[in-house]
């Protein structure tokens, strides 16, 4: 296996309800697989839905991390949305990271309250680019809906996470654990989970 | 998960799923729980078992009847597990405090969940001053694995000395994922359990020599343990002590500061009865120390008085009394991490500070607004959206000024945005009512304002019944509204007496919680907080009564509802006025439900992914601009 940073530190960040505790999940199962030490972390508050949602997953080949990824030290951020890909690269992200977003935005209550506004995408988009490194668009949540549902949004994503060369878990190790999570699964969702990982994607770059 | 019986091979597991193996590989017998984040999954993975295991498990009404019962099956000689959050843990208090004396037989272990920074809980509480106070062994992993193997020697230990062991994990340690390498799950013979005639479970206080002497024990076990640690060079000038999770902050800041080789690392897992004399002899030949640990200065008060009393030489000591070591907003506030290791060691070593963060204003340049915040909030068609809009509605109609206490649960949120403030009080389980009984008395000095107290369903069965006893006993004078949406639904939904189902799936005969009220004499009247319609007059007409009385407002949690078959709505754009309606986007802007935004044209928008169909909405708005779509049509239109 190639070389890889010590430690490689990924970020699955989105909002309540969308799957990221399972994403994450994923992806620690994975690099497990693939004979990482891994350690997630996850931050999550008591709202089900609508609270940012943050999964550190730090992989490393010699020893064990703490859950929190350190400031400016993400070397990939896989967002399931615009806004929340924006805080967590406003805090974890430098030159070299990059990113992976899904460009569908959730608004936050503020918003619908009028107390606070949207930035534009293209806007976000910038800003990730003046952020980090390269910054790459899936639309995850159009995808997950031609192929089964909007909810596998984030397999999808994760499909996108496993196709990025620059991360060092092969693809087949994240084949491999969403076979692994999906053995107690109804057919439906099987379904619907494998055509989200499965799908042909392309990475859009932002320039 | 947990039961995968493949020693040897590596996995990786939430630190919840890794103390439930670790209980599992200690042969646990009986687990009982009140479900309380960040520790709920201890207990629940250890529910799920295959009953070949052989554990028994409950959800108890309260972490003081799962203690009781826990304890019992230690008495027996059982071994014993009870799973709680930090204020369950406060729930106990009289029972740990008595407990302690007689002792136990069966091992008996107590998880606390403590949540530095109060991701998931209303304040921050540091539990480990219970095992001081009741002179207990206290344990304290650092990760993951270390949960696990901590879990299965507590048992051991417990039963070595005779008393229970509280394991105290934060939120880091319990929803954190990390690997641990399995150990065997041992066949468990079959045990026959007996309370002999000579078996006695008394606290009296002749019996506190034994608890001193329990704990003079246990610090002697803990001179051994290899739970505790000591890396770096051997004369080193400078060491960190450090517990918890902490340690790995501290380890990884000490690497990006490049002192690894210059400063010494004490980690320390077993906490309470601290081990004196491995810790004078590991800080002999240091000079300065730095305590690093999470929330409260336990150790570094303990440490420093161990030192004071029994140490030879003068220490310069660095933590949270010298103001080095600080959460975001301040020592001993929130939680710590390697970014607030470095901020502190930079300080203290006086090194530059090597994380810098990008530029923010550049940043807001570019966005022209700053990145708006998500504030929690109740979730689209939440049942308590609706009941706390009835009630807004109900008190205003009335005038008198009314006002209402809240509790614990999803509806706490009644104190913000999208339970439009109304919450005037929140503290501890069973607390709303328990005020009211003091507020729902003031009439005698003259205050004529409706007192009303909300608790949920679960709530309601932990901590509210001597509350109301005490209302029927006493006339006082309020309304208990009892949010029934029939689940623990904030903690992820968990069964209760209500439900008619136990934790192990197994079904029994759902306690009727209007049959308990008017069985105490309270009058008891059931609505639907979606049907506001209905609702807010049947408030209306209760607020002109006097005397304790009750009013459930019962709806399914939408989260559980929605896993069914929904109702789809949509708004009728040529109905739908916009901004010149006069509404101010009523159903989005002052109903606050995320599922509906406004579109450019200013006209209300749901959202078919969010909105669970509960139709308030359909009421609320004043142009009749909502409607449900058939069943027809939504089949008709695809899966769009």
């Amino acid at each position: 296996m190639e070389k890889i940073k010590e430690p490689y530190n990924q970020i699955i960040a989105g909002v309540g309800g969308q799957g990221n505790i399972l994403a994450s999940a994923l992806a620690g199962i994975a690099a497990t697989k693939a004979g990482f030490n891994v350690v997630v972390g996850e931050t999550y508050g008591a709202s089900q839905r609508g609270g940012s949602v943050m999964s550190h997953v730090r992989l490393s080949r010699e020893k064990t991390y703490g859950p929190l990824v350190p400031s400016g030290q993400a070397d990939l951020i896989v967002a399931f949305e615009p806004l929340e890909a924006l805080r967590v690269a406003s805090k974890y992200a430098n030159a070299s990271t990059v990113i992976i977003v899904n460009p569908a935005p959730v608004y936050p209550v503020s918003v619908a309250l009028k107390e606070a506004s949207y930035p534009e995408i293209e806007d976000i988009l910038k800003g990730l680019k003046s952020l980090a490194g390269d910054v790459f668009t899936v639309n995850a949540t159009s995808i997950a809906r031609e192929v089964a549902t909007p909810k596998v949004q984030n397999i999808v994503m994760i499909n996108a996470m496993s196709h990025y060369r620059g991360q060092p878990v092969q693809r087949s190790y994240y084949n491999d654990a969403l076979e692994e999570f999906l053995q107690g699964a109804g057919l439906e969702q099987k379904e619907a989970n494998k055509k989200a990982f499965l799908t042909y994607l392309e990475l859009e770059q932002y320039n | 998960m947990i039961s995968l019986n493949n020693p040897g091979s590596k996995v990786i597991m939430s630190g919840n799923e890794a103390m439930a193996r670790g209980a599992l590989e200690a042969g646990v017998d009986f687990c009982t729980s009140y479900p309380g984040s960040p520790t709920v999954e201890v207990a629940e993975s250890l529910f799920r078992l295959d009953p070949k295991y052989n554990v028994y498990g409950e959800w108890s009404v309260n972490e003081m009847v799962a203690l009781e019962a826990a304890a019992a099956a230690s008495f027996a000689g059982l071994r014993a597990l009870c799973v709680m959050k930090q204020n369950g843990l406060a729930v106990t208090s009289d029972f740990l405090l008595s407990l302690n004396h007689p002792g136990t037989r069966g091992g008996l272990v107590i998880v606390v969940g403590d949540d530095p920074g109060a991701h998931s809980s209303i304040n921050e509480v540091d539990s480990r001053h219970f095992a001081r106070h009741a002179e207990v062994p206290l344990l304290e992993p650092a990760d993951v694995s270390e949960a696990r193997d901590m879990m299965a020697w507590a048992f051991e230990l417990s039963e070595k000395l005779e008393t229970y062991v509280i394991l105290r994990v934060v939120t880091r340690v319990c929803h954190a994922r990390g690997n641990l390498v399995l150990n065997e799950i041992p066949e468990k013979p079959q045990k026959n359990v007996q309370v002999e005639p000579w078996d006695r479970f008394l606290c009296i206080a002749p019996m506190h020599g034994m608890v001193h002497s329990r704990q003079a024990q246990a610090r002697q076990t803990y001179e051994e343990s290899l739970f505790n640690s000591y890396t770096g060079p051997d004369e080193a000038e400078s060491v960190i002590v450090a517990s918890g999770p902490a340690v790995l902050y501290a380890r990884e800041a000490m690497e990006l500061l490049n002192l690894d080789s210059k400063v010494g690392l004490l980690k320390l897992g077993t906490t309470w009865p601290l081990p004196h004399n491995w810790i004078l002899e590991r800080l002999q030949k240091t000079s300065n120390i730095v305590f690093f640990e999470e929330t409260d200065p336990f150790l570094e008060q303990n440490i420093t008085s161990v030192l004071a009393q029994f140490g030879s030489k003068t220490y310069n000591f660095f933590g949270q009394a010298s103001g080095h070591i600080s959460g975001e907003a301040g020592p001993g506030l929130g939680e710590l991490n390697t970014d607030l290791a470095v901020r502190g060691l930079a300080k203290i070593f006086d090194l530059p500070d090597p994380t810098s963060l990008p530029e923010t204003g550049q940043l807001k340049d570019i966005l022209k607004v700053s990145i708006p915040e998500r504030e929690m909030a109740l979730c689209p068609g939440c049942p308590h959206r609706s009941s706390f809009w009835a009630i807004k509605s109900a008190l205003e109609l009335d005038g008198r000024k009314g006002f209402v206490l809240g509790d614990i649960g999803c509806y706490t949120l009644g104190a913000s945005k999208s339970g439009f403030w109304l919450l005037r009080s929140v503290m501890c389980m069973g607390s709303g009512v328990g005020l009211a009984n003091g507020f729902g008395q003031l009439y005698r000095f003259s205050m004529d304002q409706p007192v009303l107290a909300v608790m949920g369903d679960s709530t309601f069965f932990h901590a509210c019944l001597p509350a109301l006893v005490n209302g029927i006993y006493n006339r006082a004078d309020f309304i208990a509204v009892i949010l029934d949406n029939s689940i623990t639904a904030m903690t992820g939904f968990q069964p209760h007496p209500g439900v008619g189902v136990k934790a192990t799936g197994e079904e029994v005969k759902p306690l009727s919680i209007e049959k308990v009220t008017e069985s105490i004499g309270l009058k008891t009247v059931v609505a639907d907080p979606h049907k506001l319609d209905e609702t807010i007059p049947v408030l209306y007409d209760l607020l002109q009564e006097k005397g304790p009385r009750v009013l459930i407002l019962r709806k399914e949690c939408a989260l559980k509802a929605a896993k069914k078959e929904l109702k789809t709505y949509r708004v009728i754009s040529d109905l739908c006025a916009g901004d010149s309606c006069g509404c101010n986007n009523f159903c989005s802007s002052t109903f606050a439900c995320q599922a509906i935004s406004i579109g450019t044209d200013s006209k209300a928008v749901i959202d078919d992914v969010l909105c669970t169909g509960c139709g308030a909405c359909v009421l609320l708005c004043p142009r009749e601009a909502i409607e449900e779509v058939t069943k027809e049509e939504v089949s008709s239109s695809g899966k769009n």
